[in-house]
């Protein structure tokens, strides 16, 4: 049984051809590393996994369960997490409403007009301890906008691991990053329990090659070669995606 | 909301309860219920756009269509009751549709949607002169006496205003302050994340216009009974550019905002316009005003600028005593 | 069957009309991707205007042509102005600039009510073409015919202006993708400027034909503006061949459904507007999405 499955998966917006014929399949537990140079359409993939893009043919299996259909909130209740590559965050509010957003929008109070948020305290709890898990506790009642990107980068992941999710797709966690930063949130990943499947986009080769148990290389929309961080790396074809063309 | 607007909050209220009993004037007693109904209405806006996002130009349209259900049925013979609650019934089915169709679209489209929704509402009072009247409009003959209060006095109709904005505002704060009013707020900021964390945006979105709607029709409502007229030009393009200057004067993602807007609108409205003729020319001034220099709004704005100018005060009084201490960050 | 001919020949010359006062609202909402909501105070700015020109100012009357133009010209030149001073401060926030139109459009029709009014001004119909053209047994007013070719005239002209001159390349391109035209180096935010002051200045002009069909009111603007919005949802934004296409189609609902339906004109004209916008935002021709 596979955590998460691709088959076949198909995407273009007019001429343009973003997703050809990609095949995945991520076993439970897996570190996975999906690299290639700018424009490969690894952000594409993700969008097609969470299903904010729906694609033109193929398939997508969550846990051997077809969920190619289904639309990208539904998924997010199967266990699908996501963070992004700009920073997509709740400005105006508070570090901890933004985290609290994300418990809520797995559980049924998110329909509730009439009870008061700030009172939920199991909540707020539980959103102050996904704060605490990525260092981020003490400023839990900051505004966001008063925080660093380093900062806001872990905030994202915060909100990610507070889905309790199955599947986690990273996209490129450590952009933008100073070397301190990135230890930390380097120390976070690998902290994170085997019973979370973990996707990653990523281009700092040196901190997502250590971490990854397999990779998968892409190349305009294609996967170009995959497996293991050694036969990636000893493989032509990776040299010639990155190296000439 | 910070503790300042809260209080602010309060003690207009406050003021509000007091006034017909200060104030001698009829005149003014009529200004002030006309700024508590109008307020109902900026607040149902309000939650659309400042909670929301979604800024419609065709709200008058639903106002009107809860103020014609209202005075048709009781110029048919039907008592109070049944009239306001059918003209609140059918003025939710017409919500419901609008919603329907304008959350096809976001952003200026959705402007636009609106825009001729309420146009085409506009068009029917108009045109549709078997049923409205057309321009004469509908006379409403009596007000309501609830529980044996006769609300005909300005005095006493303003009592019945005054009990149903505060419900109203009781209604939005609770709404804004659920689960449900943060996640509305989620959709205005980030939809396409709270899709991808489980929330369903369309549905939080007809929703919270539901509830827009129900404020709004409630507002006609006591526009109908206020007036004990109605005509189509309550819900021209021009009436929901009021409603949408109300709630950008005063603030539109806040609970005081769109109260002090609309207060700010029906006193220039008649007020001013006694002293100074084109009161149009004035409110456009004051839109664009407010748009460009103080897009926020009044009352976030004045708070902006209360706080920069106590922020401005204790760093003098800080850089007075230790002129060598390092800057604040 | 003389009513028919008649109504249809109403009709074209409205869509005339129209596609005067619409041509400059499609192109500034497909390069500036707003909807202009000062466009039908333009219109009727430039109407009341004329009418003051043909009228006599400074001492001598008119010419009703060289007051149209004159008009359109004083108009465009407020428009190029409000642009540079409100708009471009606020680039790039298109919903704040939507709103600065309407501040904008309850000004101008409260400046005109000051300046002119409030009794309707009726316009003159120029010297020559207050008569009737004879066709078989068929009768047509010789005023309505000039105002269709006059609108010919004006979309041929568009349309050479558009695809053979710089300006117009530069101005398609900025509809196509602003942010690829900046690159390029076409200098957006001054084009901007003039298509907004060339926007303002056809409905101005278009409000002054229009004066001896309409003459000029308060509420004129309330009444050109959702005509225009209509127009432009149904043809599509930045496309002139769907404007023009859609103001004769408007001209002939608009018309036909006074006549026939008075009780649900307005619903007959706002419909097919709702229907595009739900179906096809992107309107009949255009191809961009809103």
């Amino acid at each position: 049984m596979t955590a998460l499955a691709v088959k076949a998966l198909s995407k273009s917006f007019g001429g343009l051809r973003v997703t050809t014929n990609v095949n995945l399949a991520v076993a439970p537990g897996e570190r996975r590393l999906v690299i290639g140079p700018n424009g490969a359409g690894k952000t594409t993939l993700f969008n097609l996994i969470t299903g904010e893009l729906a694609p033109d043919s193929g398939s997508v299996l969550l846990f051997d369960r077809e969920i190619t259909h289904l639309p990208s909130r539904n998924r997010a209740h199967l266990g699908v997490a996501r963070t992004y590559q700009i920073i997509t965050l709740f400005a105006r509010d508070t570090i901890l409403r933004n985290v609290t957003l994300a418990l809520l929008g797995l559980s049924p109070l998110r329909w509730n007009p009439v009870i008061a948020l700030d009172r939920q305290r199991h909540f707020l709890a539980a959103a102050r301890a996904a704060l605490e898990r990525v260092g981020l506790g003490h400023i839990a009642d900051r505004p966001l906008a008063e925080t660093s990107y380093g900062e806001k980068r872990r905030v994202e992941i915060a909100m990610a691991l507070a889905q309790n999710p199955k599947v986690l797709l990273l996209d490129e966690p450590f952009a933008g990053l100073s070397i301190d930063e990135r230890s930390d949130v380097r120390k976070l990943l690998v902290a994170i329990p085997r019973d979370v499947t973990i996707v990653m986009i990523e281009h700092d080769m040196d901190t997502a090659l250590e971490l990854a148990d397999r990779i998968t290389l892409m190349h305009f929309g294609e996967v170009i070669v995959e497996g293991t961080r050694a036969e990636v790396v000893a493989d032509p074809r990776t040299r010639e995606v990155y190296l000439g063309e | 909301m910070i503790g300042g607007t809260k209080i602010a909050g309060v003690v207009a209220i406050l003021a509000l309860a007091a006034a017909p009993y200060a104030i001698k004037e009829i005149y003014y007693v009529n200004i002030a219920s006309q700024i508590l109904l109008y307020a109902i209405f900026a607040l149902g806006l309000s939650v659309l756009v400042g909670y929301a996002g979604l800024v419609s130009l065709g709200h008058a349209g639903l106002f009107g269509v809860a103020a014609y259900a209202a005075a048709y049925l009781l110029a048919a013979g039907y008592g109070h009751a049944v009239a306001v609650l059918a003209a609140l019934a059918i003025a939710l089915l017409a919500t419901a549709a609008f919603a329907a169709l304008s959350l096809r679209a976001t952003g200026i489209s959705f402007i636009m949607i609106t825009l001729a929704l309420g146009e085409i509402l506009w068009g029917l009072a108009y045109r549709w002169i078997s049923v409205t009247n057309g321009d004469n409009g509908i006379n409403v003959a009596t007000r309501p006496e609830p529980f044996g209060l006769p609300l005909v006095s300005a005095r006493g109709f303003y009592g019945a205003t005054l009990v149903v904005f505060l419900l109203a505002v009781a209604a939005t704060a609770i709404f804004v302050r659920s689960p449900f009013g943060a996640a509305v707020c989620g959709t205005r900021d980030q939809p396409r994340r709270m899709t991808a964390l489980g929330y369903h945006v369309w549905m939080i979105r007809f929703w919270t216009f539901m509830f827009s709607g129900l404020l709004t029709s409630v507002a006609g409502i006591l526009f109908v009974y206020y007036n004990q007229f109605i005509s189509p030009q309550a819900l021209a393009l021009a009436a929901s550019a009021e409603g949408l200057l109300m709630v950008i004067s005063g603030g539109a993602g806040t609970l005081l905002g769109p109260v002090v807007g609309a207060a700010l609108v029906v006193v220039v409205k008649n007020v001013v316009s006694g002293y100074i003729e084109r009161w149009n020319f004035m409110l456009g001034a004051i839109f664009v005003a407010i748009v460009v220099f103080m897009p926020e709004g009044l009352v976030p704005g004045a708070v902006r600028l209360a706080r920069a100018a106590w922020r401005g005060i204790s760093r003098a009084r800080t850089e007075a005593r230790a002129p060598f201490a390092e800057p604040k960050p | 069957m003389t009513f028919w001919l008649l109504l249809t020949v109403n009709s074209v010359t409205f869509g005339g009309l129209l596609f005067l006062l619409s041509a400059g609202f499609s192109l500034i909402f497909g390069l500036m991707r707003i909807p202009n909501l000062t466009h039908g105070s333009m219109f009727m700015a430039g109407a009341y205007l004329g009418t003051t020109l043909l009228a006599g100012t400074l001492g001598f009357t008119l010419d009703f042509w060289l007051a149209s133009v004159i008009a359109a010209l004083e108009v465009a030149i407020l428009g190029g102005l409000m642009e540079r001073l409100l708009l471009r401060r606020l680039a790039g926030q298109q919903l704040a600039q939507v709103l600065v139109t309407l501040g904008v459009s309850f000004m101008v029709a409260d400046l005109c009510l000051m300046g002119w009014g409030g009794d309707p001004v009726s316009v003159a119909t120029p010297a020559g073409l207050g008569g009737f053209a004879r066709i078989g047994a068929a009768v047509f007013p010789l005023y309505r015919i000039a105002v269709i070719l006059i609108a010919v005239v004006f979309a041929v002209a568009l349309w050479l202006m558009l695809e053979r001159t710089r300006l117009g390349a530069m101005i398609r391109a900025g509809v196509d993708d602003p942010q690829m035209a900046r690159v390029v180096g076409i200098r957006v935010s001054r084009l901007f400027t003039i298509v907004f002051a060339l926007g303002a200045g056809l409905a101005a002009f278009a409000g002054m034909i229009g004066g001896p069909i309409l003459s000029v009111y308060p509420g004129l603007d309330q009444d050109m503006l959702p005509l225009a919005l209509v127009v432009v949802i149904l043809g599509g934004t930045g496309s002139l061949l769907g404007s023009f296409v859609g103001s004769i189609v408007i001209g002939f609902i608009y018309n036909f459904g006074q006549a026939l339906v008075p009780e649900l004109a307005y619903f007959v004209l706002f419909l097919p507007m709702v229907l595009v916008l739900v179906l096809r935002p992107q309107g009949l021709f255009g191809g961009q999405i809103l």
